[in-house]
């Protein structure tokens, strides 16, 4: 299906819960409401017209000093489907303020989103609801703060812990 | 007091009696002879049967994202080598074309195929590692050895490519950083024929070998549908029998010019991935052989009779106003520099001066060559993509390798993402373990490739 056709469908079925839509470079993006979005993206899954039964991607990004984007909600966690069966792909975001950092888990629509929500949490500091294991993935348990927010400096040195017996 | 029985004296107080067995809490790694990289699987066995595993990774962990954010868009280039460091030049690429998407400029044909040959070169170095590494864990070390000695005679055509082995930065947001060597295809060819001939003798030696089948058939097999549910793509996914191939699917550079096949296997066990990796070297050579052939371009043609001049020379002539025809003299570059002359430069490179760097000839022999450079050079200016995002995806050796970059219209990236294609089989590798022997954890690890680079970032 055409990005455009895939945007229109989400309208039509989700209405005020699609934020925005648009496209860029040929990516077309649908910006959800965080309340709606596993269910956005449990529909995109299941419905036959979308077929998106792969999560290729789930990562995010602190929009904290992007140009134009002062006082706006601080992250933004992106989803990127695709349909092996209709060879589409599409960018689902949400937007999630800093003081109430947490998304619905979609562990239960594709297991992959285990890892990738715990990646997540582990760069971003970003809370996944409902996920039952939310533990650091790349990093150590000791590790002190989430390193791909724009407010960590990069030559931050962190406490050494000695092996763990 | 009780008298302690010896199971008591090695298990600890309690143990003694007599109560049942215990589950044996076995951690494998992070540094075990039998990984390909340094991951952790703590699993918890039965006997010498595997129950529970739990997978541990990030013991390479060095900030790819993060160093990314630093520098210009071209200084993420070495970054990216380390990605997969087995096949280096397919990251090369799909940066450059992420970013190149990003700022909605087009490469000259001659890069695309050029791109093209030297990303099915890597994927055959990645899969002959791969499959010899496997083979040398079940015992088959003569594999190993054969399979690298192909490998060598490939990265000897890196090498004349790039100058390097592994650390090659060849890849530039618009195009690539030389021109082929002249004569690369004859060299190519015999290389390719003794590619074969190893794949060949391995495949005498290994398929239908009766170790080797009894090892793999069966084993760390996965359903097609929990492969798709866990994201699995590349070769994994090919052998659970579904073709989806990032260069038929979405083709880009040279992929759709060139007649190749994707091979698919429906088991989804070791064996077929280790027969979709079998097929998927013949293809890329088929891929990379077919390029070649249809190269465009030509060889050089040099419009200049006379000597090339030494650039210090080259200069002064400018200083002193000597500039009549000047830009058409051709000068010496240091052998680094190789392959980047003008007339290379114009045809491996986008024609866009706010991305590509002018050929040193016009950077030494005219004003605004020299400042052409220094804007790309300069901090604060440089390559300045518009504001956006985009993803692009190209097939890694294992799997989809996609890039999401993300820019604030600034000289340096505001987010660069890369998806590790080896990150996903690495999440549902517990459950292609469990369930299995102890042994049987070996080739199914061999047959994941974890890459420690791209999957730790």
């Amino acid at each position: 299906m055409d990005g455009a056709l895939i945007l229109d469908h989400l309208r039509a079925a989700f209405g005020a819960a699609l934020v925005e839509a648009h496209d860029f470079r040929g990516d077309h993006t649908a910006v959800v409401a965080r309340d709606a979005i596993a269910g956005v993206l449990r529909h995109c899954r299941d419905e036959a017209a979308l077929g998106f039964d792969v999560l290729m991607d789930l990562t995010a990004v602190d929009y904290l000093v992007y140009p134009g984007r002062e006082g706006g909600s601080r992250f933004e966690v992106v989803y990127h489907l695709y349909s092996i069966a209709h060879n589409h792909r599409l960018r689902v975001k949400v937007r999630v303020p800093e003081e109430d950092a947490v998304v619905p888990t979609v562990m239960t629509v594709w297991p992959i989103a285990d890892w990738m929500e715990r990646e997540v949490w582990d760069m971003f500091g970003i809370r996944f609801a409902g996920h039952p294991d939310l533990r650091r993935l790349l990093l150590y348990e000791e590790f002190v703060g989430h390193p791909l927010r724009k407010d960590y400096p990069i030559n931050r040195r962190q406490p050494l812990i000695g092996p763990r017996i | 007091m009780a008298e302690r029985t010896t199971r008591e004296f090695m298990l600890g107080e309690g143990s003694g009696t007599g109560s049942g067995s215990q589950a044996l809490h076995v951690g494998v790694g992070p540094a075990h002879p039998a990984m390909h990289g340094i991951i952790r699987i703590a699993a918890e066995l039965d006997g010498e049967i595997i129950t529970r595993a739990d997978v541990e990774i990030g013991y390479l962990h060095r900030a790819f994202e993060k160093e990314c954010e630093v520098g210009g868009w071209n200084n993420a280039i070495p970054y990216t080598d380390r990605l997969n460091y087995v096949s280096p030049l397919i990251n090369n690429f799909g940066y450059a074309h992420a970013v190149e998407k990003l700022l909605g400029i087009e490469v000259t044909e001659r890069c695309r195929y050029i791109r093209t040959i030297m990303a099915e070169i890597s994927r055959v170095c990645d899969h002959l590692t791969c499959v010899g590494a496997s083979a040398m864990e079940l015992g088959a070390f003569t594999v190993f050895l054969y399979m690298i000695k192909a490998r060598e005679y490939l990265w000897e055509l890196v090498e004349a490519v790039t100058g390097a082995r592994l650390t090659i930065s060849y890849g530039r947001v618009g195009g690539v950083k030389a021109d082929l060597p002249a004569g690369f295809a004859e060299m190519a060819r015999p290389a390719f024929k003794e590619t074969r001939e190893v794949l060949d003798e391995v495949h005498r030696l290994l398929t239908g070998n009766r170790i080797f089948m009894d090892r793999m058939v069966g084993v760390g097999a996965l359903s097609r549908e929990e492969t798709i549910a866990y994201a699995i793509t590349g070769p994994m996914l090919r052998a659970a029998g579904v073709g989806y191939d990032v260069r038929r699917a979405q083709p880009h550079w040279a992929y759709d010019r060139v007649e190749w096949e994707v091979p698919t296997r429906t088991d989804g066990d070791n064996y077929a991935r280790y027969l979709v990796r079998m097929a998927e070297m013949e293809q890329s050579m088929r891929i990379a052989e077919q390029a070649l052939e249809a190269l465009p371009g030509g060889p050089i043609n040099v419009d200049f009779e006379g000597r090339p001049i030494d650039p210090a020379s080259y200069v002064d002539q400018g200083k002193q106003g000597k500039t009549g025809g000047l830009l058409l003299l051709p000068i010496t570059l240091s052998p680094n520099l190789e392959g980047q002359g003008r007339a290379a430069q114009a045809r491996v490179n986008a024609h866009d001066k706010r991305v590509v760097l002018p050929p040193k000839e016009t950077t030494y022999g005219s004003i605004e060559g020299l400042m052409n450079h220094f804007m790309l050079i300069m901090e604060g200016y440089g390559i300045r993509p518009p504001q956006g995002e985009a993803y692009f995806a190209t097939e890694g050796a294992n799997g989809e390798l996609g890039f999401y970059v993300v820019s604030d219209g600034g000289d340096r990236p505001y987010r660069v993402r890369c998806r590790p294609p080896c990150l996903p089989p690495l999440a549902a590798l517990h459950r292609m373990i469990e369930g299995e022997m102890v042994a049987d954890l070996v080739p199914t690890f061999g047959s994941v490739n974890m890459i420690g680079g791209e999957l730790d970032r």
